[in-house]
Protein backbone atom coordinates (compact mmCIF):
# COMPACT_ATOMS: atom_id res chain seq x y z
CA UNK A 1 0.00 0.00 0.00
CA UNK A 2 1.12 3.52 -0.54
CA UNK A 3 0.21 6.94 -0.61
CA UNK A 4 0.29 9.57 -3.02
CA UNK A 5 0.05 12.94 -1.24
CA UNK A 6 -0.06 15.98 -3.65
CA UNK A 7 1.69 18.98 -2.58
CA UNK A 8 0.51 22.20 -1.79
CA UNK A 9 3.89 24.44 -3.27
CA UNK A 10 4.95 27.45 -4.48
CA UNK A 11 7.16 26.59 -6.42
CA UNK A 12 9.94 27.63 -4.62
CA UNK A 13 8.87 26.41 -0.92
CA UNK A 14 6.71 23.48 -0.20
CA UNK A 15 3.33 24.75 1.25
CA UNK A 16 2.68 24.53 5.13
CA UNK A 17 -0.29 22.51 4.84
CA UNK A 18 1.65 19.92 3.25
CA UNK A 19 3.09 18.50 6.42
CA UNK A 20 -0.40 17.93 8.21
CA UNK A 21 -1.14 16.19 4.98
CA UNK A 22 1.67 13.42 5.40
CA UNK A 23 1.21 13.08 9.16
CA UNK A 24 -2.62 12.15 7.95
CA UNK A 25 -0.63 9.49 5.48
CA UNK A 26 1.26 8.43 8.33
CA UNK A 27 -2.05 7.30 10.07
CA UNK A 28 -3.08 5.43 7.37
CA UNK A 29 0.20 3.81 6.91
CA UNK A 30 2.45 2.66 4.29
CA UNK A 31 4.75 4.19 1.55
CA UNK A 32 4.49 8.08 1.31
CA UNK A 33 5.31 9.41 -1.71
CA UNK A 34 4.80 13.63 -2.52
CA UNK A 35 4.01 14.67 -5.90
CA UNK A 36 5.23 18.19 -6.55
CA UNK A 37 3.41 19.80 -9.97
CA UNK A 38 4.87 23.03 -11.42
CA UNK A 39 6.61 24.86 -13.25
CA UNK A 40 10.62 25.74 -12.14
CA UNK A 41 9.58 23.68 -8.54
CA UNK A 42 12.86 22.22 -8.03
CA UNK A 43 12.94 23.79 -4.89
CA UNK A 44 9.76 22.84 -3.69
CA UNK A 45 10.53 18.95 -4.84
CA UNK A 46 13.90 19.41 -2.59
CA UNK A 47 11.87 20.48 0.50
CA UNK A 48 9.00 17.47 -0.07
CA UNK A 49 12.09 15.46 -0.09
CA UNK A 50 13.35 16.08 3.40
CA UNK A 51 9.98 15.88 5.20
CA UNK A 52 10.08 13.01 7.59
CA UNK A 53 8.46 9.85 6.79
CA UNK A 54 8.09 10.52 2.99
CA UNK A 55 10.43 8.00 1.02
CA UNK A 56 9.76 9.07 -2.76
CA UNK A 57 8.86 12.60 -4.17
CA UNK A 58 7.98 12.82 -7.85
CA UNK A 59 8.62 16.07 -9.67
CA UNK A 60 6.71 16.91 -12.65
CA UNK A 61 8.06 20.18 -13.85
CA UNK A 62 6.26 21.92 -16.80
CA UNK A 63 4.68 25.68 -17.58
CA UNK A 64 1.46 23.94 -17.99
CA UNK A 65 1.45 23.51 -13.59
CA UNK A 66 2.60 26.45 -13.03
CA UNK A 67 -0.38 28.15 -11.52
CA UNK A 68 -1.91 24.74 -10.42
CA UNK A 69 -4.69 25.00 -13.05
CA UNK A 70 -6.77 21.96 -12.44
CA UNK A 71 -7.73 21.47 -15.79
CA UNK A 72 -3.89 20.41 -16.61
CA UNK A 73 -2.86 18.89 -12.86
CA UNK A 74 -5.91 16.84 -12.43
CA UNK A 75 -4.62 15.19 -15.83
CA UNK A 76 -1.28 14.21 -14.36
CA UNK A 77 -2.57 13.38 -10.75
CA UNK A 78 -5.45 10.91 -11.99
CA UNK A 79 -2.72 9.56 -14.27
CA UNK A 80 0.23 8.64 -11.36
CA UNK A 81 -2.56 7.96 -8.78
CA UNK A 82 -3.42 4.22 -10.36
CA UNK A 83 -0.34 3.03 -8.81
CA UNK A 84 -1.54 3.91 -4.78
CA UNK A 85 -4.31 3.16 -2.77
CA UNK A 86 -4.20 6.92 -1.86
CA UNK A 87 -4.57 10.36 -2.77
CA UNK A 88 -3.85 12.96 0.28
CA UNK A 89 -4.43 16.96 -0.21
CA UNK A 90 -4.37 19.53 1.89
CA UNK A 91 -8.08 21.32 2.31
CA UNK A 92 -6.69 24.58 1.16
CA UNK A 93 -8.61 26.24 -2.07
CA UNK A 94 -6.17 24.98 -4.49
CA UNK A 95 -6.46 21.29 -3.08
CA UNK A 96 -10.14 21.55 -3.32
CA UNK A 97 -10.47 23.22 -6.22
CA UNK A 98 -8.06 19.96 -7.90
CA UNK A 99 -9.23 17.22 -6.29
CA UNK A 100 -12.55 16.51 -7.14
CA UNK A 101 -11.40 16.82 -10.32
CA UNK A 102 -9.22 14.04 -9.67
CA UNK A 103 -11.80 11.83 -8.00
CA UNK A 104 -14.03 11.77 -10.79
CA UNK A 105 -11.88 11.44 -13.50
CA UNK A 106 -10.82 8.18 -11.97
CA UNK A 107 -15.05 7.48 -11.34
CA UNK A 108 -14.23 7.45 -7.29
CA UNK A 109 -16.18 9.51 -4.86
CA UNK A 110 -14.16 11.62 -2.61
CA UNK A 111 -13.78 12.24 0.88
CA UNK A 112 -13.63 15.79 2.59
CA UNK A 113 -11.62 17.80 4.80
CA UNK A 114 -11.08 14.72 7.21
CA UNK A 115 -10.28 15.52 10.62
CA UNK A 116 -9.00 12.27 11.60
CA UNK A 117 -7.62 8.59 10.09
CA UNK A 118 -9.86 5.60 12.02
CA UNK A 119 -8.18 3.03 9.90
CA UNK A 120 -7.42 2.80 6.72
CA UNK A 121 -10.78 2.78 4.73
CA UNK A 122 -12.26 4.70 7.45
CA UNK A 123 -12.45 8.82 8.44
CA UNK A 124 -14.37 11.25 10.35
CA UNK A 125 -15.23 14.07 9.10
CA UNK A 126 -17.47 17.22 9.35
CA UNK A 127 -20.77 18.25 8.21
CA UNK A 128 -23.27 20.62 8.49
CA UNK A 129 -20.75 23.84 9.84
CA UNK A 130 -19.36 21.31 11.92
CA UNK A 131 -22.40 20.97 13.63
CA UNK A 132 -22.30 17.12 13.69
CA UNK A 133 -19.32 14.98 12.65
CA UNK A 134 -19.39 11.83 9.88
CA UNK A 135 -17.77 8.59 10.20
CA UNK A 136 -17.17 7.70 6.58
CA UNK A 137 -15.92 4.38 5.08
CA UNK A 138 -14.54 3.62 1.56
CA UNK A 139 -14.45 0.56 -0.83
CA UNK A 140 -13.18 2.82 -3.35
CA UNK A 141 -9.70 1.06 -4.81
CA UNK A 142 -8.28 4.47 -4.73
CA UNK A 143 -9.29 6.37 -1.85
CA UNK A 144 -9.28 10.07 -2.76
CA UNK A 145 -9.53 12.62 0.20
CA UNK A 146 -8.89 16.21 1.03
CA UNK A 147 -7.33 16.84 4.73
CA UNK A 148 -8.62 19.54 7.05
CA UNK A 149 -4.85 20.95 8.50
CA UNK A 150 -6.23 21.43 12.12
CA UNK A 151 -6.97 17.81 12.80
CA UNK A 152 -3.56 16.75 12.08
CA UNK A 153 0.19 18.15 13.97
CA UNK A 154 2.51 18.83 11.08
CA UNK A 155 5.03 16.55 10.22
CA UNK A 156 8.67 17.72 10.64
CA UNK A 157 9.73 19.54 7.53
CA UNK A 158 13.79 17.84 8.27
CA UNK A 159 15.06 14.65 8.46
CA UNK A 160 13.83 12.98 5.62
CA UNK A 161 15.72 11.78 2.68
CA UNK A 162 13.32 10.49 0.18
CA UNK A 163 14.48 9.77 -3.91
CA UNK A 164 13.88 12.34 -6.12
CA UNK A 165 12.40 11.60 -9.42
CA UNK A 166 11.60 13.57 -12.31
CA UNK A 167 8.42 12.42 -14.61
CA UNK A 168 7.13 13.78 -17.72
CA UNK A 169 4.51 16.15 -17.67
CA UNK A 170 1.32 15.61 -19.43
CA UNK A 171 -0.54 17.41 -21.65
CA UNK A 172 -2.03 21.17 -21.49
CA UNK A 173 -5.64 20.46 -21.79
CA UNK A 174 -5.53 24.05 -23.38
CA UNK A 175 -9.29 25.07 -22.17
CA UNK A 176 -7.97 27.14 -19.31
CA UNK A 177 -5.11 30.13 -18.64
CA UNK A 178 -3.80 31.94 -16.11
CA UNK A 179 -4.61 36.03 -16.27
CA UNK A 180 -3.69 37.36 -13.02
CA UNK A 181 -3.11 37.31 -8.89
CA UNK A 182 -3.91 39.61 -6.39
CA UNK A 183 -2.41 38.11 -3.16
CA UNK A 184 -2.08 40.19 0.09
CA UNK A 185 1.71 40.03 1.08
CA UNK A 186 2.10 40.01 4.49
CA UNK A 187 5.11 39.61 7.24
CA UNK A 188 2.75 37.87 9.49
CA UNK A 189 2.32 33.99 9.94
CA UNK A 190 -0.53 32.71 7.57
CA UNK A 191 -3.54 32.65 9.43
CA UNK A 192 -4.23 28.87 9.15
CA UNK A 193 -0.64 28.41 10.52
CA UNK A 194 -0.70 31.28 13.35
CA UNK A 195 -0.35 30.34 17.11
CA UNK A 196 -2.35 32.92 17.98
CA UNK A 197 -5.63 34.61 15.77
CA UNK A 198 -6.87 37.95 16.95
CA UNK A 199 -10.41 38.37 14.66
CA UNK A 200 -12.49 41.17 14.66
CA UNK A 201 -16.03 41.38 13.54
CA UNK A 202 -18.72 43.87 12.86
CA UNK A 203 -18.25 45.40 16.49
CA UNK A 204 -14.99 46.67 14.34
CA UNK A 205 -16.56 49.64 13.01
CA UNK A 206 -14.15 50.27 10.53
CA UNK A 207 -11.96 48.63 8.83
CA UNK A 208 -9.06 51.56 10.11
CA UNK A 209 -9.91 50.22 13.50
CA UNK A 210 -8.50 46.66 12.39
CA UNK A 211 -5.36 48.55 12.79
CA UNK A 212 -5.22 47.98 16.49
CA UNK A 213 -5.76 44.11 16.03
CA UNK A 214 -2.41 44.33 13.79
CA UNK A 215 -0.90 46.03 16.46
CA UNK A 216 -1.81 43.38 19.19
CA UNK A 217 -0.95 40.57 16.46
CA UNK A 218 2.68 42.04 16.48
CA UNK A 219 3.19 41.57 19.67
CA UNK A 220 2.09 38.68 20.02
CA UNK A 221 3.64 36.96 17.09
CA UNK A 222 0.15 36.20 15.66
CA UNK A 223 -2.55 36.83 12.25
CA UNK A 224 -5.12 39.00 12.19
CA UNK A 225 -9.04 37.23 11.24
CA UNK A 226 -12.29 38.32 10.73
CA UNK A 227 -16.08 37.04 10.86
CA UNK A 228 -17.79 37.26 7.21
CA UNK A 229 -19.84 40.27 8.52
CA UNK A 230 -16.48 42.08 8.86
CA UNK A 231 -15.37 40.87 5.44
CA UNK A 232 -19.11 41.66 3.80
CA UNK A 233 -18.76 45.08 5.85
CA UNK A 234 -15.84 45.80 3.80
CA UNK A 235 -13.62 45.84 6.83
CA UNK A 236 -10.83 43.47 5.26
CA UNK A 237 -10.50 41.62 2.46
CA UNK A 238 -12.04 38.39 2.18
CA UNK A 239 -9.26 35.93 2.28
CA UNK A 240 -9.23 36.68 6.44
CA UNK A 241 -12.76 35.23 6.90
CA UNK A 242 -12.51 32.40 9.42
CA UNK A 243 -15.57 30.36 9.49
CA UNK A 244 -17.20 27.37 7.64
CA UNK A 245 -16.42 29.00 4.20
CA UNK A 246 -13.56 30.27 4.67
CA UNK A 247 -10.04 29.56 6.85
CA UNK A 248 -10.90 26.88 9.48
CA UNK A 249 -8.09 27.75 12.12
CA UNK A 250 -7.08 26.04 15.58
CA UNK A 251 -4.16 28.21 16.96
CA UNK A 252 -3.45 28.01 20.46
CA UNK A 253 -4.93 30.89 21.25
CA UNK A 254 -8.04 32.83 19.73
CA UNK A 255 -8.94 36.62 20.66
CA UNK A 256 -12.62 37.04 18.98
CA UNK A 257 -13.01 40.99 19.11
CA UNK A 258 -16.63 42.59 18.51
CA UNK A 259 -17.99 39.34 17.26
CA UNK A 260 -21.13 38.04 18.26
CA UNK A 261 -20.44 34.36 17.31
CA UNK A 262 -22.85 32.57 14.11
CA UNK A 263 -22.55 28.91 14.09
CA UNK A 264 -21.04 29.41 10.70
CA UNK A 265 -17.89 31.51 12.62
CA UNK A 266 -17.43 29.11 15.56
CA UNK A 267 -17.35 26.18 12.70
CA UNK A 268 -14.17 28.00 11.72
CA UNK A 269 -12.58 28.64 15.15
CA UNK A 270 -14.01 26.11 17.79
CA UNK A 271 -10.82 23.70 17.80
CA UNK A 272 -8.77 26.49 19.07
CA UNK A 273 -7.03 25.60 22.28
CA UNK A 274 -7.61 28.70 24.16
CA UNK A 275 -10.68 31.35 23.23
CA UNK A 276 -10.80 34.90 24.63
CA UNK A 277 -14.17 36.34 23.84
CA UNK A 278 -14.45 40.66 23.82
CA UNK A 279 -17.65 41.94 23.34
CA UNK A 280 -20.30 44.36 25.00
CA UNK A 281 -23.01 42.26 24.57
CA UNK A 282 -23.32 39.72 27.52
CA UNK A 283 -25.68 37.72 25.87
CA UNK A 284 -23.75 37.13 22.55
CA UNK A 285 -23.33 33.46 21.68
CA UNK A 286 -19.41 33.14 21.22
CA UNK A 287 -19.26 33.60 25.34
CA UNK A 288 -20.38 29.75 25.25
CA UNK A 289 -17.13 28.90 23.98
CA UNK A 290 -15.16 31.21 25.40
CA UNK A 291 -12.53 30.04 28.35
CA UNK A 292 -12.23 33.65 29.18
CA UNK A 293 -14.91 36.17 28.31
CA UNK A 294 -14.59 40.02 29.03
CA UNK A 295 -18.27 41.96 28.77
CA UNK A 296 -16.62 45.14 27.81
CA UNK A 297 -16.35 47.31 24.99
CA UNK A 298 -13.73 46.58 22.53
CA UNK A 299 -12.75 50.13 22.22
CA UNK A 300 -11.51 50.73 25.82
CA UNK A 301 -10.25 47.08 26.07
CA UNK A 302 -8.03 46.74 23.08
CA UNK A 303 -5.87 49.48 23.95
CA UNK A 304 -5.36 48.28 27.25
CA UNK A 305 -4.36 45.26 26.33
CA UNK A 306 -1.80 46.36 24.11
CA UNK A 307 -0.35 48.76 26.92
CA UNK A 308 -0.86 45.31 29.58
CA UNK A 309 1.52 42.85 26.64
CA UNK B 1 -26.27 31.72 -24.57
CA UNK B 2 -28.20 28.60 -22.27
CA UNK B 3 -27.27 28.87 -18.91
CA UNK B 4 -27.67 25.62 -16.48
CA UNK B 5 -27.87 26.91 -12.83
CA UNK B 6 -27.88 23.61 -10.46
CA UNK B 7 -30.02 24.14 -6.89
CA UNK B 8 -29.66 21.66 -4.34
CA UNK B 9 -32.57 21.58 -1.61
CA UNK B 10 -30.99 21.82 2.35
CA UNK B 11 -31.57 22.36 5.84
CA UNK B 12 -32.33 26.17 5.87
CA UNK B 13 -29.23 27.92 6.97
CA UNK B 14 -30.88 29.37 10.07
CA UNK B 15 -32.26 25.93 11.75
CA UNK B 16 -29.30 24.80 14.46
CA UNK B 17 -28.87 20.97 13.42
CA UNK B 18 -29.51 18.13 15.97
CA UNK B 19 -27.78 14.62 15.28
CA UNK B 20 -30.39 12.00 15.58
CA UNK B 21 -30.40 9.69 19.01
CA UNK B 22 -29.45 6.57 16.63
CA UNK B 23 -26.15 8.58 15.41
CA UNK B 24 -27.73 7.62 11.72
CA UNK B 25 -28.08 11.09 11.10
CA UNK B 26 -29.45 14.75 11.43
CA UNK B 27 -32.68 15.04 12.11
CA UNK B 28 -34.59 16.23 8.87
CA UNK B 29 -37.92 15.62 9.99
CA UNK B 30 -40.39 18.71 10.46
CA UNK B 31 -36.96 20.69 9.68
CA UNK B 32 -37.23 23.78 7.56
CA UNK B 33 -35.96 23.36 4.24
CA UNK B 34 -34.56 25.86 1.81
CA UNK B 35 -32.18 26.96 -1.59
CA UNK B 36 -28.44 25.98 -0.15
CA UNK B 37 -27.47 29.88 0.39
CA UNK B 38 -24.48 29.72 -2.19
CA UNK B 39 -27.43 27.92 -5.11
CA UNK B 40 -28.90 31.67 -4.70
CA UNK B 41 -25.89 33.63 -5.26
CA UNK B 42 -25.78 31.28 -8.56
CA UNK B 43 -29.05 31.31 -9.52
CA UNK B 44 -28.90 35.46 -9.02
CA UNK B 45 -25.73 35.31 -11.21
CA UNK B 46 -27.64 33.51 -14.14
CA UNK B 47 -30.58 36.06 -14.09
CA UNK B 48 -28.46 38.93 -14.00
CA UNK B 49 -26.63 37.20 -17.29
CA UNK B 50 -29.81 37.43 -18.56
CA UNK B 51 -30.47 40.85 -17.42
CA UNK B 52 -27.38 41.85 -19.57
CA UNK B 53 -28.11 39.87 -22.57
CA UNK B 54 -25.90 37.65 -22.59
CA UNK B 55 -27.64 34.65 -21.31
CA UNK B 56 -30.68 33.74 -23.45
CA UNK B 57 -32.23 31.36 -21.71
CA UNK B 58 -32.08 30.10 -18.01
CA UNK B 59 -32.72 26.31 -16.61
CA UNK B 60 -32.85 25.72 -13.10
CA UNK B 61 -31.85 21.95 -12.36
CA UNK B 62 -32.48 19.96 -9.03
CA UNK B 63 -31.65 16.59 -8.03
CA UNK B 64 -33.85 15.86 -4.69
CA UNK B 65 -36.54 14.41 -4.01
CA UNK B 66 -40.54 15.60 -5.23
CA UNK B 67 -40.62 17.76 -2.28
CA UNK B 68 -37.48 19.75 -4.55
CA UNK B 69 -39.80 21.30 -6.76
CA UNK B 70 -40.26 24.24 -3.97
CA UNK B 71 -36.75 24.93 -4.93
CA UNK B 72 -37.42 25.03 -8.05
CA UNK B 73 -40.35 27.29 -7.94
CA UNK B 74 -38.41 29.56 -6.11
CA UNK B 75 -35.74 29.73 -9.06
CA UNK B 76 -38.33 30.52 -11.32
CA UNK B 77 -39.81 32.78 -9.23
CA UNK B 78 -36.34 34.78 -9.01
CA UNK B 79 -36.34 34.94 -13.28
CA UNK B 80 -35.35 31.10 -14.60
CA UNK B 81 -37.43 30.22 -17.75
CA UNK B 82 -37.85 26.45 -16.94
CA UNK B 83 -36.71 23.81 -14.60
CA UNK B 84 -35.76 20.56 -14.56
CA UNK B 85 -36.26 18.07 -11.31
CA UNK B 86 -33.95 14.82 -11.59
CA UNK B 87 -36.02 13.06 -8.68
CA UNK B 88 -35.16 11.06 -6.64
CA UNK B 89 -35.60 9.98 -2.82
CA UNK B 90 -32.02 8.76 -2.22
CA UNK B 91 -29.24 10.73 -0.85
CA UNK B 92 -26.61 11.27 -3.59
CA UNK B 93 -23.22 11.88 -3.43
CA UNK B 94 -21.21 14.50 -4.95
CA UNK B 95 -19.73 12.24 -7.92
CA UNK B 96 -23.44 10.46 -8.37
CA UNK B 97 -24.73 14.29 -8.64
CA UNK B 98 -21.92 15.27 -11.39
CA UNK B 99 -22.98 11.80 -13.41
CA UNK B 100 -26.49 13.34 -13.38
CA UNK B 101 -25.72 16.54 -14.21
CA UNK B 102 -23.49 15.61 -16.94
CA UNK B 103 -26.10 13.64 -18.45
CA UNK B 104 -28.81 16.89 -18.39
CA UNK B 105 -25.96 18.80 -19.90
CA UNK B 106 -25.45 16.66 -22.82
CA UNK B 107 -29.13 17.20 -23.19
CA UNK B 108 -29.46 20.93 -22.27
CA UNK B 109 -26.03 21.74 -24.07
CA UNK B 110 -25.59 24.78 -21.83
CA UNK B 111 -22.46 27.02 -22.69
CA UNK B 112 -22.16 27.82 -19.31
CA UNK B 113 -22.81 25.81 -15.90
CA UNK B 114 -23.17 27.90 -12.25
CA UNK B 115 -23.29 25.73 -9.12
CA UNK B 116 -22.89 26.68 -6.09
CA UNK B 117 -19.23 26.29 -4.24
CA UNK B 118 -20.06 23.65 -1.95
CA UNK B 119 -23.60 22.88 -0.10
CA UNK B 120 -24.05 23.56 3.73
CA UNK B 121 -25.43 20.21 4.26
CA UNK B 122 -22.51 17.71 3.21
CA UNK B 123 -20.07 20.55 2.98
CA UNK B 124 -18.03 18.76 0.29
CA UNK B 125 -17.00 21.29 -2.04
CA UNK B 126 -17.13 18.46 -4.87
CA UNK B 127 -20.08 18.53 -7.34
CA UNK B 128 -18.75 21.51 -10.19
CA UNK B 129 -15.10 19.78 -9.88
CA UNK B 130 -16.53 17.11 -10.54
CA UNK B 131 -18.86 18.22 -13.39
CA UNK B 132 -15.84 19.66 -14.98
CA UNK B 133 -13.84 16.25 -15.19
CA UNK B 134 -16.50 14.44 -16.56
CA UNK B 135 -17.67 17.42 -19.20
CA UNK B 136 -14.67 18.08 -20.33
CA UNK B 137 -14.84 21.59 -19.60
CA UNK B 138 -12.66 24.24 -17.62
CA UNK B 139 -14.33 25.11 -14.33
CA UNK B 140 -13.55 28.71 -12.29
CA UNK B 141 -14.37 27.71 -8.68
CA UNK B 142 -15.03 29.96 -5.87
CA UNK B 143 -16.60 32.75 -8.18
CA UNK B 144 -16.36 36.08 -7.15
CA UNK B 145 -16.44 38.22 -10.27
CA UNK B 146 -17.52 36.58 -13.92
CA UNK B 147 -17.08 38.55 -16.92
CA UNK B 148 -18.40 36.83 -20.17
CA UNK B 149 -16.19 37.83 -22.96
CA UNK B 150 -17.15 36.03 -26.67
CA UNK B 151 -16.28 32.35 -26.28
CA UNK B 152 -14.59 32.39 -23.16
CA UNK B 153 -15.38 33.70 -19.71
CA UNK B 154 -12.96 35.61 -17.17
CA UNK B 155 -13.37 33.97 -13.28
CA UNK B 156 -11.94 35.95 -10.18
CA UNK B 157 -11.72 33.32 -7.60
CA UNK B 158 -11.18 33.68 -3.81
CA UNK B 159 -8.03 31.83 -3.37
CA UNK B 160 -5.82 31.40 0.08
CA UNK B 161 -4.26 34.39 0.64
CA UNK B 162 -6.16 36.90 -1.98
CA UNK B 163 -7.75 36.38 -5.32
CA UNK B 164 -7.07 35.02 -8.96
CA UNK B 165 -8.48 35.36 -12.27
CA UNK B 166 -8.15 32.42 -14.83
CA UNK B 167 -9.95 32.45 -18.53
CA UNK B 168 -11.91 29.70 -19.50
CA UNK B 169 -13.12 28.40 -22.81
CA UNK B 170 -16.81 28.11 -23.05
CA UNK B 171 -18.56 26.44 -22.45
CA UNK B 172 -17.42 25.94 -19.11
CA UNK B 173 -18.37 25.96 -15.01
CA UNK B 174 -18.11 28.10 -12.80
CA UNK B 175 -18.87 27.61 -8.68
CA UNK B 176 -19.79 30.76 -6.81
CA UNK B 177 -18.11 31.76 -3.75
CA UNK B 178 -20.36 34.90 -0.88
CA UNK B 179 -18.93 37.58 -2.65
CA UNK B 180 -20.49 36.79 -6.13
CA UNK B 181 -23.89 38.85 -5.80
CA UNK B 182 -26.23 39.12 -3.19
CA UNK B 183 -29.04 37.11 -3.86
CA UNK B 184 -32.61 39.63 -4.83
CA UNK B 185 -35.95 37.88 -3.22
CA UNK B 186 -38.71 37.00 -5.54
CA UNK B 187 -41.69 39.13 -5.89
CA UNK B 188 -45.26 37.66 -4.98
CA UNK B 189 -46.37 38.32 -8.98
CA UNK B 190 -43.36 36.60 -9.58
CA UNK B 191 -43.61 33.75 -7.63
CA UNK B 192 -47.47 33.40 -9.10
CA UNK B 193 -46.67 33.40 -12.45
CA UNK B 194 -43.45 31.06 -11.12
CA UNK B 195 -46.37 28.36 -11.48
CA UNK B 196 -46.94 28.67 -14.93
CA UNK B 197 -43.41 28.46 -15.78
CA UNK B 198 -42.70 24.79 -17.48
CA UNK B 199 -40.86 22.37 -14.82
CA UNK B 200 -39.89 18.92 -16.20
CA UNK B 201 -39.15 16.23 -14.04
CA UNK B 202 -36.94 13.17 -14.95
CA UNK B 203 -35.30 10.35 -13.05
CA UNK B 204 -31.71 9.21 -12.70
CA UNK B 205 -32.91 5.94 -14.61
CA UNK B 206 -34.49 7.55 -17.38
CA UNK B 207 -31.00 9.78 -17.65
CA UNK B 208 -29.10 6.12 -17.24
CA UNK B 209 -27.35 7.41 -14.92
CA UNK B 210 -26.27 4.91 -12.13
CA UNK B 211 -25.90 5.87 -8.86
CA UNK B 212 -24.16 3.83 -6.24
CA UNK B 213 -21.95 5.27 -4.24
CA UNK B 214 -18.44 3.45 -2.76
CA UNK B 215 -19.16 5.60 0.44
CA UNK B 216 -20.81 4.14 3.56
CA UNK B 217 -21.70 6.74 6.53
CA UNK B 218 -21.13 4.66 9.83
CA UNK B 219 -22.44 6.93 11.89
CA UNK B 220 -22.74 10.83 12.41
CA UNK B 221 -22.06 12.35 16.16
CA UNK B 222 -22.53 15.34 17.90
CA UNK B 223 -18.72 16.93 17.96
CA UNK B 224 -17.37 17.30 21.39
CA UNK B 225 -18.87 20.52 23.40
CA UNK B 226 -16.88 23.27 24.12
CA UNK B 227 -18.19 24.34 27.47
CA UNK B 228 -18.54 27.85 28.11
CA UNK B 229 -15.21 29.38 30.50
CA UNK B 230 -15.18 32.14 32.58
CA UNK B 231 -15.87 35.95 32.84
CA UNK B 232 -13.13 37.98 33.63
CA UNK B 233 -13.64 41.58 34.80
CA UNK B 234 -10.65 43.23 33.71
CA UNK B 235 -7.77 43.10 31.32
CA UNK B 236 -6.07 42.94 34.13
CA UNK B 237 -7.45 39.58 35.17
CA UNK B 238 -7.81 38.56 30.82
CA UNK B 239 -3.52 39.15 30.63
CA UNK B 240 -2.93 37.09 34.20
CA UNK B 241 -5.26 34.56 33.17
CA UNK B 242 -3.40 34.05 30.05
CA UNK B 243 -0.27 34.21 31.38
CA UNK B 244 -0.43 32.10 34.44
CA UNK B 245 -3.48 29.77 33.78
CA UNK B 246 -3.91 29.15 29.86
CA UNK B 247 0.13 29.54 29.30
CA UNK B 248 -0.45 30.71 26.11
CA UNK B 249 1.55 34.57 26.09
Amino acid sequence: MAILVIAEHSNSALGAATLNTVTAAKAIGGDIHILVAGENCAAAGEAAAKVEGVTKVLVADNAAYAHQLPENVALLVAEQAKAYSHVLTPATTTGKNLLPRVAALLDTDQISEIISVESPDTFKRPIYAGNAIATVQSSADIKVITVRGTGFDAAAAEGGSAAIENIAAGADAGISAFVGEEIAKSDRPDLTAARVVISGGRGMQSGENFDMLYALADKLGGAVGASRAAVDAGFVPNDLQVGQTGKIVAPDLYIAVGISGAIQHLAGMKDSKVIVAINKDADAPIFQVADYGLVADLFDVIPELDAAL
Amino acid sequence: MKVLVAVKRVVDHNVKVRVKADNTGVELANVKMSMNPFCEIGVEEAIRLKEKGIATEVVAVCVGPTAAQEQLRTALALGADRAILVETDAELGSLAVAKILKAVADQEQPQLILLGKQAIDSDNNQTGQMLGALTGFAQGTFASKVEVDGDKVNVTREIDGGFQTVALKLPAIVTTDLRLNEPRYAKLPDIMKAKKKPLDTVTPETLGVAVSSTLKTLKVEAPAQRSAGIKVKDVAELVDKLKNEAKVI
